[in-house]
């Protein structure tokens, strides 16, 4: 009895372990891993956020500055409202920094690349980034391009 | 001329002796399947073999599982960061695990742990008159030795499936994240963006359940029908470890085809 008892024990762990791996698997690690950076609040409106996704990276010269922590429509423009956390090391971005939607090479994932403005004050905890551009959408640089070779 | 026609005729009773395996599987998968449900009146007997023939395969399970993602990880970032594409590691190994590594490798393995586990046990009941011995007494073999089997390797398959793929993500990670230094937020948030819980999860469960039922069927059908003599058990276990794995690698490419093809 004891021994069978010992067998029904290990096996409901054994079965309760496959099944808890399957639901980390399925329900998409819901935040397992995403340590938020702790840090200062930007956000910037974007007309087309592309591939952005939450945890994508915000970078300034190319190295990692902060992530992108949520995404969402402002209910008025209809453009996207992308909040990002900064670092506070890099407290000392001008306000009026410029904010860019660019791909990691040819199939990577699309990232927030900051570059710096000259102004003299800096952004703070929950600024806006009022200039931006939006991620480059392939198609319409090919129709673009088509266009005006068309019109030539 | 003659030897041709041997030959010819070594060909036919091959493919007989082929087709007449398949049949009386079949027709053996036919009885089982009677006897499948009234197999539950004693769950005792199924998590008895769940730990058979499930528990006890984690470690070689596990220990795998960990190896096929480190090294997915290294050969992945190799290959992605020539495209300068190493932030899509993580989705890459828990794809290629979640699809098709950890429902194939698993149950691969699974056929050579316990697969030929259960067939030598049941061979050699029948060779030393047990499962006769059984029958005198009115205990319906099927129900009391070779149900609790089956389902205690299909049980056990998928599930060892998803901790083979999940411990692998984590040695993708150990290796691309803290090894070759891939951004650590990327790696699961690529992840997390781009696997579909039921397309991607649901589907590798699918398939090891299936891996599952057909290394459990192989099993004991090979143990059930083994001749009974020494040299017969081992052409019976030999027999099971080949069959479940050409098995589980031409299913795997019939439900590939089916479910990501296309």
């Amino acid at each position: 009895m004891n021994v069978q008892r010992g067998v029904e024990l290990v096996v409901g762990l054994f079965v309760l372990a496959g099944i808890a791996a399957l639901m980390v698997m399925a329900l998409q690690w819901s935040n397992f891993g995403a340590s938020r950076v702790a840090g200062y609040e930007v956000t910037a409106r974007f007309d087309n956020v592309g591939g952005l996704s939450v945890l994508s990276p915000v970078k300034l010269a190319g190295l990692t500055i902060g992530r992108v922590d949520s995404i969402e429509i402002h209910p008025e423009t209809f453009q996207a409202e992308v909040r990002m956390v900064i670092d506070d090391k890099y407290d000392n971005l001008p306000t009026d920094s410029f904010a860019n939607i660019y791909t990691a090479g040819l199939l990577g994932a699309q990232y927030v690349e900051i570059s710096p403005g000259g102004a003299l004050e800096s952004l703070e905890d929950g600024d806006r980034i009022t200039m931006t551009q939006s991620a480059i959408i392939l198609e319409s640089v090919v129709s673009k391009f088509l266009f005006d070779k068309a019109k030539e | 001329m003659k030897a041709l026609l041997n030959a010819i005729a070594r060909l036919g009773r091959l493919f007989l002796d082929g087709a007449q395996h398949a049949g009386s599987m079949a027709l053996f998968a036919v009885e089982l399947a009677w006897v499948l449900i009234p197999t539950w009146s004693r769950p005792r007997d199924i998590f008895q073999q769940i730990y058979a023939a499930g528990v006890l395969s984690l470690v070689i399970i596990l220990v795998a599982g960990g190896f096929v993602g480190l090294v997915l990880g290294l050969q992945g970032y190799n290959i992605l960061s020539n495209f300068n594409a190493s932030e899509s590691l993580g989705v890459m190994v828990a794809l290629s695990l979640v699809r098709e590594l950890g429902p194939v490798v698993a149950a691969l393995l699974f056929a050579g742990r316990a697969g030929s586990a259960i067939t030598a046990e049941i061979a050699l009941m029948k060779t030393t008159e047990q499962l006769a011995a059984l029958e005198m007494m009115a205990v319906d073999p099927m129900r009391r030795v070779i149900g609790p089997r089956f389902w205690g390797a299909m049980i056990a398959v998928p599930l060892l499936a998803a901790m083979f793929s999940l411990v692998g993500i984590v040695g993708g990670y150990l290796i691309g994240v803290v090894v070759l230094g891939v951004d650590q937020a990327s790696y699961w948030g690529q992840i997390r963006e781009q696997m579909e819980a039921w397309d991607d999860v649901g589907g590798g469960a699918i398939k090891s359940l299936a891996f599952g039922a057909v290394i459990a069927l192989i099993s004991v059908y090979e143990g059930y029908r083994a001749e009974p003599t020494a040299s017969g058990m081992a052409r019976a276990t030999t027999q099971t470890v080949v069959l479940s794995s050409l098995a589980v690698l031409g299913l795997d490419f019939v439900m590939t085809a089916f479910m990501f093809g296309a």
